[in-house]
């Protein structure tokens, strides 16, 4: 089966006062249509830059410096900025953590999800409309024909954040990018969203990619993932190995630093010092000053280790357990 | 045995809704009144023992901050009083709030707007103490480097500036200034909520070390429920702003009674491997303005009767050590009336 989403190589710079740095460094994955990669990593990881770096979002100082993006098969890279525009919302969109990134806040929600269809293809406001309720419908907002009428700030967060899927949604794209979408909303609605996306993968075949910092959210509902440090995808994997099998020592510390499977009260293993800066980072493998398994080769680039499928930028990586 | 550290006996906190021409137009548009209150608590009534941690769980809005703020004193409550050691810290009149209780600490939940960002760290650790007598003015720089190295930190870090510390680092800060005061009481809202798992890890750590090591009391909010099982002695889980189950955490985790906890439970992604189904609560969390009649819970129950509709459900025991406020527990939620 060929990949929704192929990226290959993809890196990232901003020129900054204290000089460059390579927020997305040498970064490839892809992803099958109806499948979810989940990418997960802390915070200033390089998470959000990545999927802006995929839809040509990245703005000055920064700039994609190296790369391919294949929606399809369709190099995004290579496109004019109108070819480009083109593509957005059609064949790969964009949901964010704050839904009012994608609405606008004085028109209803069906005027606004009409026009973002009629952008893309030309037809009736009437029938434009009727493709938004079903898409409303589609993750489940109830009485979606009455919602159409309302404004943003008379649904609730979680109904907004539905709202701007649905947006994404509207023409079927080929592969949609969620950046922490679930991250502000409450555990009950997040779990309804997680199951509507689930769903909406096995019967829209769309390919996802659900950027979140939560290991339990991917690690309940994506097929694969990519754990990001620094940059760089230092692990990936189906999610059944990067949870059940982890093999960089970066996964297998943050995996163990999570409460909930430790003896209540006990301590937590911890990795120590903090999350790095990339103006900062140490040479080798960027992890090797927080690494419980580092020795002098780890100051040199780490080798992608593979095991199957399974890979990780490691010089050291986790035996089987 | 002794008496509780923390009484709550029945607090409410209501807060009038002041009703602005665009509330009255948006009221009459959705065909409610303008004016009434947010019914951020109601009926609260939880003790917190010498020594123990107990756990303030429930989704956003439920009243876990505002119940906070009322045990250290920030807000008074509209009903109800609150006893520290056997004396109000709060009743439900503004002028009996003991303002600037020094018994009770709050470390927030972000530890970039909490810090003074032009204050040196030692400043701000000792700025309190020093102000209440706590430590003489002889002692201070001895007493807050030893504070810094309590939490972990450099007693030389006192010269720096907030800026220069990451997210975990000033956490660590804000609980260092919190012990500085030698409270009673901690309440902790969401203070690892805003940090990277792998330095929650550090912080929870520290905070796990500090209860050993100064066997301190707290009141735990949170909305993550595996960070409260493995912190705290007992939980009272929160909804719509009252506390619908209370037990400890042993009991609770393993076998929930509340229909609302169970969903709460079931919604809630785990690291386990494979996919996993989700079995989501339904619908949306109503509003605190006007809140449900009966149990506050019964639009989204997959459980509820009639008696849910009518009857707001009492906390009752549920075995040892543990209540509920659900019918089901007390009698049944009635029969519906044949189609
Ligand atoms: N406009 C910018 N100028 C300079 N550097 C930037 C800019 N935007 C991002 N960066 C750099 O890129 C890195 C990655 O940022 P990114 O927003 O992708 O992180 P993230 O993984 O999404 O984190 P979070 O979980 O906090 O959202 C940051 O550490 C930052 O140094
Ligand atoms: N000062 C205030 N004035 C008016 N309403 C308030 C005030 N403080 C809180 N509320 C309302 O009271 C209710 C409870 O709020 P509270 O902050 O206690 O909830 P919470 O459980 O801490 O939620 P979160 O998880 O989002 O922090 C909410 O509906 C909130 O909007
Ligand atoms: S390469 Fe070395 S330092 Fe980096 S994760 Fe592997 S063992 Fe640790
Ligand atoms: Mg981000
Ligand atoms: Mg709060």
């Amino acid at each position: 089966m060929s990949a929704a989403l192929d990226i290959q190589g993809l890196t990232t710079r901003f020129d900054t006062r204290g000089g460059s740095v390579t927020a997305v460094d040498n970064v490839s994955f892809s992803v099958d249509r109806g499948r979810i990669m989940g990418l997960v990593g802390e915070s200033g990881s390089g998470k959000s830059v990545t999927g802006f770096s995929i839809l040509g979002l990245i703005d000055e100082p920064g700039r994609v410096t190296d790369g391919r993006v294949m929606v399809e098969d369709t190099d995004l890279r290579s496109l004019s900025p109108d070819h480009l525009r083109s593509m957005r919302g059609r064949k790969v969109s964009m949901v964010f953590q704050d839904p009012m990134m994608t609405l606008n806040p004085v028109l209803r929600i069906g005027d606004q999800m009409a026009m973002a269809v009629r952008v893309h293809e030309p037809m009736s406001k009437t029938r434009a409309l009727e493709r938004a309720r079903d898409a409303l419908g589609t993750v489940g907002i109830p009485s979606p024909e009455e919602r159409l009428a309302a404004y943003p700030h008379q649904l609730s967060g979680g109904m907004r954040q539905r709202v701007a899927i649905a947006t994404a949604l509207l023409h079927r794209p080929a592969v949609i990018i969620a950046d922490e979408p679930t991250t502000a909303l409450d555990v009950s609605i997040q779990g309804q969203i997680l199951a509507e996306v689930r769903r909406l993968a096995d019967e829209t075949h769309t390919a996802i990619v659900w950027i979140t910092h939560d290991l339990a959210v991917v690690s309940s509902l994506a097929d694969d993932i990519c754990v990001m440090y620094a940059g760089k995808i230092v692990e990936r994997g189906t999610a059944e190995e990067v949870i059940g099998r982890p093999r960089h020592p970066y996964t297998r510390g943050l995996l163990d630093s999570v409460p909930g499977q430790h003896a209540p009260g006990s301590h937590l293993p911890q990795i120590p010092g903090s999350t790095p800066q990339l103006s900062h980072l140490p040479s080798g493998c960027p992890f090797r000053n927080r690494c419980p398994r580092a020795t002098d080769v780890c100051a040199t680039t780490p080798p992608l280790a593979r095991f199957g499928d399974h890979t990780a930028l490691c010089h050291h990586p986790m035996e089987t357990t | 045995m002794t008496a509780p550290l923390l009484e709550i006996d029945t607090v409410s906190k209501r807060f009038p809704l002041k009703a602005t021409l665009a509330d009255k137009v948006a009221a009459r548009l959705a065909g409610r009144r303008a004016g009434g209150a947010v019914h951020a608590v109601t009926d609260v009534s939880l003790t917190v023992d010498r020594g123990e941690v107990v756990g303030i769980v429930g989704e956003s809005g439920c009243g876990k901050s505002t119940l906070g703020r009322i045990v250290s004193g920030i807000y008074a409550p509209t009903e109800g009083t609150v006893l520290l050691d056997g004396k109000p810290i709060a009743t439900g009149r503004e002028d009996h709030v003991n303002k600037l209780t020094t018994r009770v600490q709050m470390i927030h939940q972000d530890p970039f707007a909490s810090l003074n960002p032009r204050m040196k760290v030692g400043e701000t650790i000792s700025e309190g103490p020093r102000t209440h007598g706590i430590v003489s003015a002889s002692e201070v720089t001895d007493r807050t480097r030893a504070l810094l190295e309590q939490v972990g930190l450099r007693g030389d870090y006192a010269d720096r500036l907030p800026h220069q510390f990451s997210g975990g680092q000033r956490q660590r800060i804000a609980i260092a200034r919190a012990l500085a005061m030698q409270p009673d009481l901690l309440v902790l809202d969401e203070a690892v909520a805003s940090l990277d798992v792998s330095i929650q890890a550090q912080v929870l750590n520290l905070f796990l070390d500090l209860r050993r090591d100064l066997g301190l009391t707290a009141l735990f909010i949170s909305h993550d429920l595996s960070v409260v099982r493995h912190v705290c002695d007992r939980v009272a889980i929160m909804y719509l702003g009252r506390v619908v189950e209370l037990a400890s955490a042993e009991r609770l985790y393993a076998d929930p009674k509340h229909p609302y906890t169970q969903a709460l439970f079931a919604s809630v992604p785990t690291l386990g491997t494979g996919r996993q189904d989700f079995r989501p609560i339904k619908g949306e969390i109503p509003s605190p303005i006007d809140p449900p009649p009966g149990c506050a819970f019964h639009p989204r129950c997959p459980f509820a009767g009639p008696r849910c509709r009518a009857e707001i459900p009492r906390l009752t025991e549920a075995g040892s050590g543990r209540t509920v406020a659900c019918h089901l527990n007390d009698g049944g939620v009635g029969q519906e009336a044949a189609a």
